[in-house]
């Protein structure tokens, strides 16, 4: 496939600014027919404003155009709106879904594109009243779903499946456009679980036997590795380098994105026997949707990392969740050997625990309130911090809050223009710093970590985890790591539990065979 | 390229010009420009400037409070406050309350207030409760019950064993429609500390009271309970996730409004001179939500400063606009249509602003 066969997209050339700031300097793109194209970098190094122009994004227009030309099939075109493209035959599979949740999988597929019949009415008043083709329009959705070799009911309503499923769907709405030609992908597994995330690869590679050409954008190395045939990388809006697969290796092309080598961190051993339980979890049950745990016993020591993985939807993000009361919960948690009523918030959280939010924006942070305002908020409600007594009451103490936030910004290099500036307008991996700024100010004793990384590019996460260590190992204070990327958990955490529709599975040291832990997510064997 | 780049630049230098006038609303520069070209109108038909601006300042005083009520409900999250008129009972018991035990002057005044907090407290719960069993449709509900709860006490104001004559009718049981505050506590605010500055009359009192009020809340909102309902409203999750009970921050929030409604309807019956029973407390709501709206509320976000700015370029419209159109058109009943179209025009904008631009 290398190098042969019709080109069907080139980009020529490219350059974009923003208002003086170049954020695309000179980019040569082309993908060959069936060629599956990997586009690397880290968040803002440009991929997103490369995909903005190919799909004519009023945001490039209305700010100026570009430089540069682009060629499809052989002639060049204008792409003035997401309208050309579509009709050029290009097509996007977004990060978020742009589904209907209420509609079936197959109104979803087919939506504005429905197969009608003629009627009595129809002919009368004009097409806009023909009947709907259900069954046909089953029949395509099918197809399309077994062309990616998905088994879902294409009667099901959206709402109901799970992510990976809706990601599919939405592949399949694309590839249901009869004369789809080249299909750009950004970040799909971002959201899905490594099982979920390994489905999609091998439909990448199928459509790209059918002929269909993908461009292909992810954090993810592993991932451009096994189905990519050509990378380009783009840093600062540079292209670093564009490589064939062969003559390059995960580890060269993590460097060209980020620019600097990245260092695995080592493996620590302590010894966990003499160690005191700090968290003795029994019976636990937690209904949260999508996530239920059914019976889980665990028991953490003191000053330890404890990791929980396993797939999605088996139930590792509902133990967090329940023993921090945030879903209805049933069973027995004990503290430090005293028991915590669970399914009160307010409680555990006085007690020294705290959790960092898998759903950061949903439930960790104030979207609209200042850097400094997040930080302080919990601490304030339970511990009643950054308040100062005027007689019989107590205002917000506004310089203690001032030089705390000041001081974690600094700590853990949050990057924002004030303290005043509002979380909504930080990226991701700066979201994340102030979620976990927030926890500090708590001081917890143990502190749950939920999907700490997603959605945060590379070099972030590794501040991230870092920040993770450096908790544990100076301040000793006890971490449950739970995360879907194995590797994440493999890095950093003394004990990792898999967990399995909703049971503990077994737990493994980091350094078990992946076979073991690739068994134990399937939940093949179960040590009960 | 060449005119793309032109363009661009254009927009670099108008951008900070944009942003400014976006920060502060083009709605209310709009709104402050009518209101001047009023005055300038009224200047121009003669009409004595010193009175329209201390009408515009007694109405200032009037009515901040029952836009401040507002405030309150929008931060914990249940939006624009129109069970309004459920405060406003309150607040028109205390009232009647205080006539029936003989009270007079600013005894009078505090003592309607003293009487109708506990009510208020009483009727806010209630109202929170139902608020919490609706969410997301708290304006609909809030509309309705504000109006069946108008209608239910106007059989109560008919049946209630007041006895004293200034108020009850000549057949002798029930209340009278308007019940007059003359020798009462009408002007009470108004006149306290009054004084005169270049031929403006300054109703001082009136307008301290409001000032504290305000402060009071402002100070409250800076308080650990005040920043919890804060979140509340922002993020209910995050709320949670904080061991705070929404539910109860919610009541709580509800409860704040509905005495402020109470307080707030006293302060304007001062003004107004009358206390108004039966169907007038029905739209109170709709005017003070405007009037928020107007200062730069929106139906999630709301300062105290939006409170006092838009009750005072919405009073102002309306005092002006009165006699401007009075003068004009001599027309029956123009003024008030002319208020009734600004006001719940300026509803109708506000809201189909809402979820705009950040």
């Amino acid at each position: 496939m290398e190098g042969n066969g019709q080109i069907v997209l080139e980009m020529k050339n490219i350059s974009k600014e923003y208002y003086g700031n170049k954020v695309l300097k000179g980019i040569n793109l082309s993908v060959h027919k069936g060629e599956i194209h990997g586009i690397v970098g880290e968040n803002g190094a440009g991929k997103s404003t490369l995909m903005n122009i190919l799909f004519g994004m009023s945001v490039i227009h209305s700010t100026g155009g570009f430089e540069g030309s682009i060629e499809f099939l052989g002639k060049p075109v204008t792409i003035s709106s997401p309208f050309d493209a579509m009709a050029l035959g290009i097509g996007m599979v977004h990060q978020e879904f742009m589904l209907i949740p209420g509609y079936s999988v197959t109104e979803n597929i087919k939506l504005n594109r429905e197969t009608t019949k003629e009627n009595v009415i129809s002919r009368i008043l004009g097409p806009g009243l023909q009947t709907l083709d259900w069954k046909s329009m089953g029949q395509d959705a099918k197809k399309a779903l077994a062309r990616l070799e998905m088994h879902i009911d294409e009667w099901a309503k959206v709402a109901g499946l799970p992510v990976g499923h809706m990601q599919f769907v939405e592949i399949a709405r694309e590839l249901d456009k009869e004369h789809i030609k080249l299909l750009v992908f950004d970040e799909p597994t971002a959201v899905l679980t490594e099982t979920e995330a390994d489905t999609l690869l091998s439909a990448l590679r199928r459509l790209s036997e059918n002929g269909i050409s993908i461009l292909f954008i992810t954090h993810r190395l592993h991932e451009i590795m096994e189905v990519c045939q050509r990378i380009t990388v783009l840093r600062d809006g540079v292209q670093v380098a564009s490589k064939l697969k062969s003559e390059t290796t995960i580890e060269e092309l993590a460097q060209l994105m980020v620019g600097h080598s990245i260092e695995y961190m080592g493996k620590r051993k302590v010894n966990l026997t003499e160690r005191k339980t700090i968290l003795k979890i029994r019976d636990l049950k937690v209904l949260m949707p999508g996530e239920t745990v059914q019976k889980v016993d665990l028991d953490i020591k003191e000053g330890e990392i404890f990791g929980i993985g396993g797939l999605a939807g088996q139930g590792k993000i509902g133990i967090a969740n329940g023993v921090m009361g945030l879903y209805d919960s049933y069973g027995s948690v004990e503290f430090e050997g005293k028991e915590i009523s669970i399914n009160n918030p307010r409680e555990v959280l006085k007690r020294g625990l705290a959790l960092l939010s898998e759903d950061r924006r949903g439930v960790g942070l104030l979207l609209d309130m200042s850097v400094e305002m997040n930080i302080i908020a919990p601490a304030v409600e339970i511990q009643r911090k950054f308040l100062k007594k005027f007689g019989f009451f107590s205002l917000l103490d506004r310089s203690q809050i001032r030089s705390f936030a000041l001081d974690m910004i600094q700590k853990l290099d949050i990057r924002c223009l004030s303290p005043d500036q509002p979380v909504k307008r930080l990226s991701g991996g700066n979201q994340q710093k102030v979620c976990i700024a927030k926890a500090l100010a708590l001081e917890p004793k143990l502190l749950f970590v939920s999907e700490p990384t997603r959605g945060i590019d590379i070099g972030a996460k590794k501040r991230v985890l870092d920040t993770l260590v450096e908790l544990n190992q100076k301040n000793g204070m006890t971490i449950v790591l739970t995360s879907s990327e194995l590797a994440e958990l493999r890095s950093i955490c003394d004990r990792i539990a898999i967990i399995s529709e909703g049971r503990v599975m077994g737990i493994l040291d980091p350094d078990a065979e992946d076979a073991q832990f690739g068994l134990l997510m399937a939940g093949e064997y179960a040590v009960r | 390229m060449q005119y793309d780049n032109k363009k661009s630049q254009a927009t670099v230098i108008l951008e900070p010009i944009l942003k400014t006038i976006r920060s502060f609303g083009i709605p209310r520069i709009i709104i402050i420009l009518f209101l001047v070209s009023l005055w300038f109108s009224a200047a121009f038909l003669s009409i004595p400037f010193p009175a329209l601006l201390y009408d515009t300042l007694i109405r200032l005083g009037m009515n901040t409070v029952l836009t401040l009520s507002m405030l309150p409900s929008i931060l914990v999250g249940t939006s624009l406050f129109f069970g309004l008129p459920l405060g406003i009972i309150c607040g028109l018991l205390g009232g009647v309350m205080s006539i029936e035990l003989n009270l007079k002057g600013l005894t009078a005044f505090f003592a309607a207030i003293g009487f109708s907090i506990p009510l208020a407290i009483l009727v806010g719960y209630g109202y929170g409760l139902l608020l919490n069993r609706v969410k997301g449709s708290e304006m609909t509900v809030g509309t309705y019950v504000g109006f069946a709860f108008v209608s239910l006490m106007s059989f109560g104001w008919v049946t209630l064993p007041f006895k004293n004559p200034e108020m009850a009718w000549a057949i002798g049981k029930g209340i009278r429609v308007t019940v007059s505050l003359e020798g009462r506590f009408s002007n009470v605010l108004n006149k306290l500390w009054a004084f005169e500055i270049y031929g403006i009359k300054i109703p001082t009192g009136a307008l301290v009271f409001m000032g504290v009020l305000c402060l009071i809340v402002w100070l409250f909102l800076r308080t650990r309970v005040g920043l919890a309902m804060q979140e509340c409203g922002m993020n209910p999750k995050f709320a949670k996730a904080s061991g705070i009970d929404v539910d109860r921050m919610r009541i709580l929030g509800t409860i704040i409004s509905t005495i402020l409604g109470a307080i707030g309807i006293l302060t304007y019956a001062q003004g107004f001179g009358f206390l108004q029973l039966y169907e007038a407390p029905m739209y109170m709501g709709f005017i003070a939500a405007a009037a928020i709206l107007i200062g730069g509320a929106t139906l999630k976000t709301a300062k105290i400063s939006h409170v006092i700015v838009g009750t005072f370029l919405f009073q102002g419209i309306l005092v002006v606009a009165l006699p401007v159109a009075n003068t004009v058109a001599t027309l029956g009943s123009l003024a008030e249509i002319s208020r009734i179209i600004v006001s719940n025009g300026i509803i109708l904008y506000a809201l189909a602003q809402k979820g705009g631009n950040e």
